[in-house]
């Protein structure tokens, strides 16, 4: 079974410097079969970071990314508080860098216009598009988007592929606010290997939508590769979901950037 | 196993090829190797019966031999929130057996939970009973329950003690219960030391702050997160009180098997994680 995993971090994982940090990474991942890993968000995390914040974490990745190019793929991390120095930082490490995604996390929602022009100009770089979401119990980050807020911004694009971060945490309910979406994939990292996850995300989304994750280091690749691996689905779908949608997605800018995998 | 066996692409397969000599047996199927080791494999944190919210896989011998599990010590999921505990615990008596060891549940905030822990003992032969302070909503440091864990250790009851059942996150909105805080948990031992505590589901936190240092506590790995975490557990926690624990159904099981995989572990510490400190603490 080949495996890419979507989701990791360089945090949550030994090592002073980011390439450290990587071959970290990468020596568990070899022990649990998997192939390739997109890496976004640099050594120290901040819930809404500053202009130069983002390109600190940036440059970390970038460090990391020319020690393993070809077991590791760069998302770029993005912030829709900061768009002028967004769009620089998108232009700089995909446009411009090895990078081949783009990264939002929680400092603002995405159901605000103000990040449309992000989403355009990543589309237009064919860079993957990668949304946190969570539907917590307890209530939301206020920059915290939710599966709803993702369905608002894939409203205004229909035929940009975007992919919801965790499913929404809550799996239950992120799978079905993102069903009708057909340009939502769902993302299965970061949350309890609870049974039920991914036979329900096959069911409703259909496996060509579902995407393994992991959210290492600060989740083990062990408890979210389980939920593949555990799943009650075909060993296709289970293919399907650890490799091959993901690589469909990033084949275009792959393919443009001269990147063979 | 080739469910859970990964197959990797030739030039990995080749870079791990010295690496898979370490790891647990049961990942070593497809080197022809045997699939389940003489020792066993006990999973210590597994349940049966009906979840309050959610429609879980049965657990059944079936599903333990195909992963190559030898035994399983389950608790009933009705005991989180039904109140008659002598009929959850005894319909649950009688539908264990074979590798499915009955684990009792005593609630010390009940009237004459004392029955209660007697029939577990007495009518079932249960030598485990599980506790759920956070959703019968009772502190470690409540009166009732050091009475219950003095009655445990009188009549060599091994106590159970579950740290929480399911993230705060993605909880039902009617049913939130928080992980229990074990602070009071080294005041309420000090003066049991012949007891023995096991803490499933604990997180890697609660076992560098509440729960370090405490000698006659065990833990399981189902709740155990991060990269390599159960190796990083082991640079801290002692390796002889560590034990596997799946929190099947509710998890995948293969969670915690694959943590065996993921984390560089030597023999011994597998072969001690996979049934040895199961045995020793139940001895």
């Amino acid at each position: 079974m080949r495996i890419w995993d979507l989701h990791c971090h360089l945090s949550g994982v030994a090592g002073l410097i980011p390439e450290d940090r990587l071959q970290n990474l990468l020596r568990y991942a070899d022990r649990v079969g998997i192939e390739r890993l997109c890496i976004y968000m640099g050594l120290k995390w901040a819930l809404d970071p500053s202009p130069d914040d983002l390109v600190k974490q940036n440059d970390e990745v970038l460090r990391a990314l020319v020690k393993y190019p070809d077991r590791a793929f760069g998302f770029v991390y993005l912030s829709a508080k900061h768009i002028e120095r967004s769009m620089a930082e998108l232009e700089r490490c995909v446009a411009q860098g090895p990078m081949v995604g783009i990264k939002l996390w929680v400092a603002g929602r995405c159901d605000s216009p103000e990040i449309d022009p992000l989403i355009q100009r990543a589309a237009e770089l064919k860079a993957v598009i990668f949304q946190h979401t969570w539907f917590k119990t307890g209530g939301n980050f206020p920059g915290e988007s939710t599966p709803d807020d993702l369905v608002a911004l894939a409203r205004r694009f229909p035929k940009v592929p975007m992919i919801c971060g965790h499913t929404g945490g809550t799996w239950e309910l992120g799978i079905r606010a993102i069903r009708e979406h057909k340009n939502l994939y769902a993302d299965l990292a970061g949350s309890d290997p609870t049974a039920g996850m991914t036979e329900m995300a096959v069911r409703e989304l259909g496996a060509h939508r579902v995407i393994y994750g992991s959210d290492a280091g600060g989740r083990s690749f062990a408890s979210q590769l389980a939920k593949v691996h555990g799943a009650q689905i075909s060993a296709e779908d289970k293919q399907l979901i650890f490799c091959d949608n993901l690589r469909q997605l990033m084949l275009p800018i792959l393919q443009q950037k001269g990147i063979k995998a | 196993m080739s469910e859970i066996t990964p197959i990797l692409p030739r030039r990995q397969f080749i870079a791990q090829a010295a690496a898979a000599m370490a790891l647990p047996l049961v990942f070593r199927e497809a080197a022809g190797e045997p699939a389940v080791p003489a020792a066993g494999w006990i999973d210590c944190n597994a349940h049966l019966g009906p979840h309050p919210n959610r429609d879980l896989p049965p657990l059944t011998t079936e599903s333990l031999t195909s992963r190559g599990l030898t035994e399983a010590w389950v608790a009933p999921l009705e005991a989180l929130l039904q109140r008659d505990l002598a009929s959850v615990n005894a319909r649950h008596a009688a539908r264990c057996g074979g590798p499915l060891r009955a684990v009792g549940v005593v609630h010390p905030g009940l009237p004459d939970w004392q029955e209660d822990l007697r029939r577990c003992t007495e009518e079932h032969g249960m030598k485990i009973i599980r506790l759920y302070p956070g959703y019968h909503g009772y502190t470690l440091d409540d009166p009732s329950l050091m009475k219950l864990l003095e009655q445990a250790a009188a009549k060599n009851v091994r106590v159970q003690i579950v740290a929480e059942m399911e993230n705060v996150r993605t909880q039902h909105p009617l049913l939130q219960v928080k992980p229990v805080d074990f602070k009071p948990l080294a005041a309420a031992l000090k003066h049991l030391p012949e007891l023995r505590v096991m803490v499933l589901n604990a997180n890697a936190t609660m076992a560098q702050t509440t729960l370090r240092g405490l000698d006659n506590v065990w833990l399981d790995i189902a709740m155990i997160e991060g990269v390599a975490g159960v190796e990083n557990l082991l640079k801290q926690w002692p390796q002889d009180r560590l034990v596997f624990g799946s929190h099947a159904p509710f998890f995948y099981p293969e969670s915690s098997m694959l943590k065996l995989q993921e984390s560089e572990l030597s023999e011994a510490e597998i072969a001690a994680l996979k049934s040895a400190n199961a045995r020793a603490w139940l001895s």
